[in-house]
């Protein structure tokens, strides 16, 4: 009946993941009190859970990444403070549980933090910045977003029921196969990717046609914003490589559930397939994460430096280019593992190619700011950071691309210092930096600069007191994943490390003491000009927050800084007009993207513990689910001219009888 | 006339969401495509890999194959008549080619599970080697999308029945299409990648 689901599923062999355990369920138990209490369960239905609208399935991307980094990062300190303590002694946490962190850490960092942070910014700007009135398809906007939000809800409530892998992020076999991993564990780790992934394919699908279909009149390839381009090139990339990873991790589930040998060390199977199959998933991936960081990157730069942005020709390539290569390289990440030293060489080479590109990218964000008039905002705070900070790491990344370097410092912690100094500057900032930017459009107040600046100020320092340590302990050949160690030389390393981690700490907690003071003061900093940093782009046209139909009259583009070249040209703080406006068709709410999700979660959860039957009930739900929606003809509505009038008009109003002129375009 | 405006309006967006979901459908397809191939990639890694147990050409019964073939080839037919009789509005003749291609669908499936069944008696299920792991998923996951389409021409004929030829239902007959096709040529690559190097 409940198949391998028993009472020792309860996670007792540790103190400290009982209290892990505890934390999950009490925040859990606290929210659902605390919308009780506030009898909010109507508004969070109906405006936000059913929503259809782009805006707001960004924003709640991005909610459940700032939750699922908060745990992240957590692990991350956990895992800093045993290797800072565990000299020649076990440290405070059993080896079973410190496997458990580093394979949820990189998990949940990377499908459950960066994926939805980026798909979240996504959603939020892209439409906009197009002159869009919404996603292509809305309602499977919706879908991918709950099938995200299921997959990390399984891994959340790994933390409760039964335990999560012990095999890292990408899951080796033949460890993490049946015989050496019989518990649970892997199972979550698949589950989650699976269905989280079919998301991303789905968002991937719908923003390639978004961009190429949605775009307003005028708007030719080459006049799309850079945020737009690079979204596009990783849209292309998730459409494209996620099967890969729905493959890989279909194998390795018909390895352990049915006995098959795909990736067994007898009768056949071959390990050696899964490394090439995750890794053709993998190494896009990586810019997948990047991506949408170069292109918040390229709207910060050339909007604070109150300039063109510099070469938007040779970005708009470079980033083609990257996407292209991006899926020839997959290999380097296995160059230890015996393939010839000639083809060693081609990957290494291969490799190395891609630093070109890049380094266009880094002089044209340089000279953007040359002679530019410069304000130092947060969100420009975070993208010099990452300049200075990204150079180490390719440097750092080119010299693993020569396969003898890689036999050196493979799988020591200096790969691990290579990667964060990647991620963290490379996406994470940049994701920050969208944050920062875009919060005043998405909420009409902005975000208060000082802890703005603290809280780049601590990830800062921290990255670089936690990661740099890491490359020299690297290189004394300390390897990656160690639960303890005997050499007293390390120590002074890692307990610097520790540090590092404890600033990130600090850091992530600013930047919820900045959303916390910004709201309390929102009144003082609301933007009723829909373009409080003077932008460029179409998504500064709309009122902040903008209506749900973003555009009342579709803009024409003439420029890539479309915005920029309307405000030149013509008055947009006119009187809004009766009988300027036409009725607009937006689609209706609707639950099936959340009974969709739903049923994907208990679906992962029953065939994690082998409980057949509720599998079964849950695949026919959610296609009926499905049959049911793909029947409906009528999920659209029509918001009558005279509303899109008023609505324009009461904006109008507001914004002049605070002095505030509503440049905000929408009279385009 | 409000309502008429209204309804002009939404028939205009449909049309236009219509001819997105077209392409989008294609993309779909594309990454379908994907895992055909990386599922053909593994199967043609793991040709040898049978650790002992059967070898491919002790498996496989040609006129067994050629049967399934004829099946969906015929059958990709049968749904292009259903097609063009939606085209020509003929509700009858649409949903009754449907069945037919339906029956023809049906009778492949039968004779996969058949095939399958035969090859598990005789000790070569998937469990037998990697060779057959490959085998199997590559080719049951064919099957589980033709039984998926299936679903979907059962969806259409009531569609066309209930709510008539209307322009979505057109477009999502004309999908469905697209996907059947799109099996048929999953198979071909199925039939002269995994069938055919053995009798030959
Ligand atoms: C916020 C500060 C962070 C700290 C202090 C931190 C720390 C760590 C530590 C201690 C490990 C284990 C290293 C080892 O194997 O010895 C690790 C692994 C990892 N981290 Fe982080 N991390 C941070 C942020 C991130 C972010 C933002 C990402 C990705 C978006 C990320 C992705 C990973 C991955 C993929 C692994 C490998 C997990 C594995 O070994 O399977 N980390 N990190
Ligand atoms: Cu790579």
């Amino acid at each position: 009946m409940f198949g391998r689901l028993t009472l020792e599923a309860l996670p007792f062999y540790s103190p400290i993941a009982i209290a892990g355990a505890v934390v999950t369920f009490s925040g859990f138990a606290m929210v659902v009190l605390l919308v009780s209490w506030k009898r909010q369960w109507r508004y969070l239905w109906f405006e936000w859970l059913t929503s259809v609208d782009h805006k707001r399935i960004g924003v709640m991307y991005i909610v459940l990444a700032l939750v699922m980094l908060v745990r992240g990062v957590i692990e991350a300190v956990m895992m800093r403070a045993q290797q800072a303590m565990a000299l020649n002694s076990e440290g405070y946490l059993p080896p079973e549980h410190f496997e458990q962190l580093f394979s949820t850490h990189g998990t949940i960092m990377i499908f459950f933090v960066a994926m939805p942070f980026l798909t979240g910014l996504i959603n939020v700007i892209v439409p906009q910045q197009l002159g869009a009135r919404d996603v292509a398809f809305p309602f499977m906007n919706s879908v991918s977003f709950w099938l995200t939000a299921a997959g990390a809800a399984l891994v959340a409530i790994s933390l409760v029921i039964g335990r999560f892998s012990t095999a890292g992020w990408t899951g080796y076999p033949p460890y993490s196969g049946i015989g050496y991993s019989p518990g649970v564990g892997v199972d979550y780790w698949i589950w989650a990717l699976l269905i989280s992934g079919v998301g991303s394919t789905l968002t991937g699908i719908n923003f390639i046609v978004t961009t190429l279909k949605c775009r307003a009149p005028g708007m030719s390839l080459m006049k799309m914003p850079m945020f737009v381009w690079t979204s596009f090139c990783t849209s292309i990339l998730m459409a494209f490589s996620f099967p890969a990873l729905t493959v890989v991790a279909i194998m390795l589930g018909l390895d352990r559930t049915l006995g098959m040998h795909f990736f067994t060390n007898d009768m056949g199977g071959n390990m050696m397939n899964f490394a090439n199959l995750i890794w053709i998933w993998g190494h896009p991936e990586v810019y997948i994460l990047v991506l949408p960081a170069f292109g918040v990157y390229s709207e910060v730069t050339a909007v604070f430096s109150k300039k063109r942005l510099f070469g938007y020709r040779s970005l708009v390539y470079a980033t083609a280019a990257i996407a292209l290569l991006s899926f020839t390289v997959w290999l380097h990440h296995f160059f230890t593992m015996g393939s010839s030293p000639n083809v060693n060489a081609v990957f290494g080479i291969a490799t190395m190619i891609i630093a070109v590109p890049t380094g266009v990218k880094i002089f044209d964000w340089l000279f953007t700011m040359v002679r530019g008039r410069i304000t130092f905002h947060p969100s420009l705070l975070f993208t010099i950071g990452f300049i200075l900070t990204f150079v180490i790491g390719g440097i750092t990344g080119v010299l693993m691309a020569i396969p003898p370097v890689d036999y050196l410092v493979h799988n020591t912690t200096f790969l691990v210092a290579h990667f964060h100094n990647m991620i963290i500057p490379g996406a994470l900032f940049g994701y920050f930096a969208g944050v920062q930017y875009w919060f005043p459009k998405v909420f009409g107040f902005k975000l208060n600069d000082f802890w703005g600046k603290l809280v780049f100020f601590f990830w800062f320092v921290g990255f670089y007191l936690a990661f740099m340590p890491l490359y020299a302990v690297g290189l004394l050949g300390m390897p990656r994943r160690l639960v303890s160690y005997t050499n007293p030389d390390w120590q002074p390393f890692l307990i610097t490390a520790f540090c590092g981690a404890g600033f990130i700490l600090a850091g992530l907690c600013s930047l919820f003491m900045q959303f916390y003071v910004s709201y309390r003061d929102r009144e003082n900093n609301r933007d009723l000009t829909g373009d409080p940093w003077d932008g460029r782009t179409l998504e500064w046209a709309t009122s902040s927050p903008p209506a749900p139909y973003n555009f009342a009259r579709i803009p024409a583009v003439t420029d890539v800084d479309a915005f920029w070249v309307m405000k030149q040209n013509s008055d947009l703080n006119s009187e809004p007009k009766p009988g300027h406006y036409e009725s607009i068709v937006m689609p209706k709410n609707t639950g099936a993207g959340v009974i969709i999700g739903a049923f994907s979660f208990v679906l992962g959860f029953a065939a994690i513990w082998y409980i057949w039957w509720l599998a079964a009930v849950a695949t026919l739900g959610a296609i009926a689910m499905l049959i049911i929606r793909s029947c409906n003809d009528h999920s659209e509505d029509v918001i009558s001219s005279a509303v899109v009038f008023k609505t324009e008009h009461d904006r109008w109003l507001l914004a002049q009888t605070k002095g505030q002129p509503a440049c905000d375009g929408k009279r385009l | 006339m409000n309502a008429n405006a209204n309804q002009a309006l939404l028939t205009e967006h449909q049309t236009e969401s219509l001819s997105n979901k077209a392409f989008g459908f294609w993309l779909y397809l594309m990454t379908d495509a994907l895992i055909f191939a990386l599922l053909f990639a593994t199967y043609v890694t793991m040709f040898r890999s049978t650790a002992s147990g059967p070898e491919p050409s002790e498996l496989f019964d040609l006129k067994h194959v050629f049967l399934e073939t004829v099946c969906l080839l015929l059958s990709s037919i049968t749904f292009g008549f259903a097609y063009l009789g939606a085209l020509g509005k003929h509700r009858w003749q649409s949903v009754n080619w449907l069945l037919v291609t339906l029956i023809l669908g049906v009778t492949f499936v039968y004779l996969e599970v058949v095939e399958f069944i035969g090859l598990i008696e005789n000790g070569a299920g998937p469990q037998a080697s990697g060779y057959l792991s490959a085998f199997f998923t590559l080719v049951a996951t064919h099957g589980i999308h033709v039984s998926v389409g299936m679903l979907g021409i059962i969806i259409m004929m009531f569609q066309i029945l209930n709510k008539g030829l209307t322009p979505s239902v057109n477009s999502r007959l004309f999908r469905l299409g697209l996907f059947w096709h799109f099996l048929d040529i999953v198979w071909i690559g199925i039939f002269s990648i995994v069938y055919l190097p053995v009798f030959i």
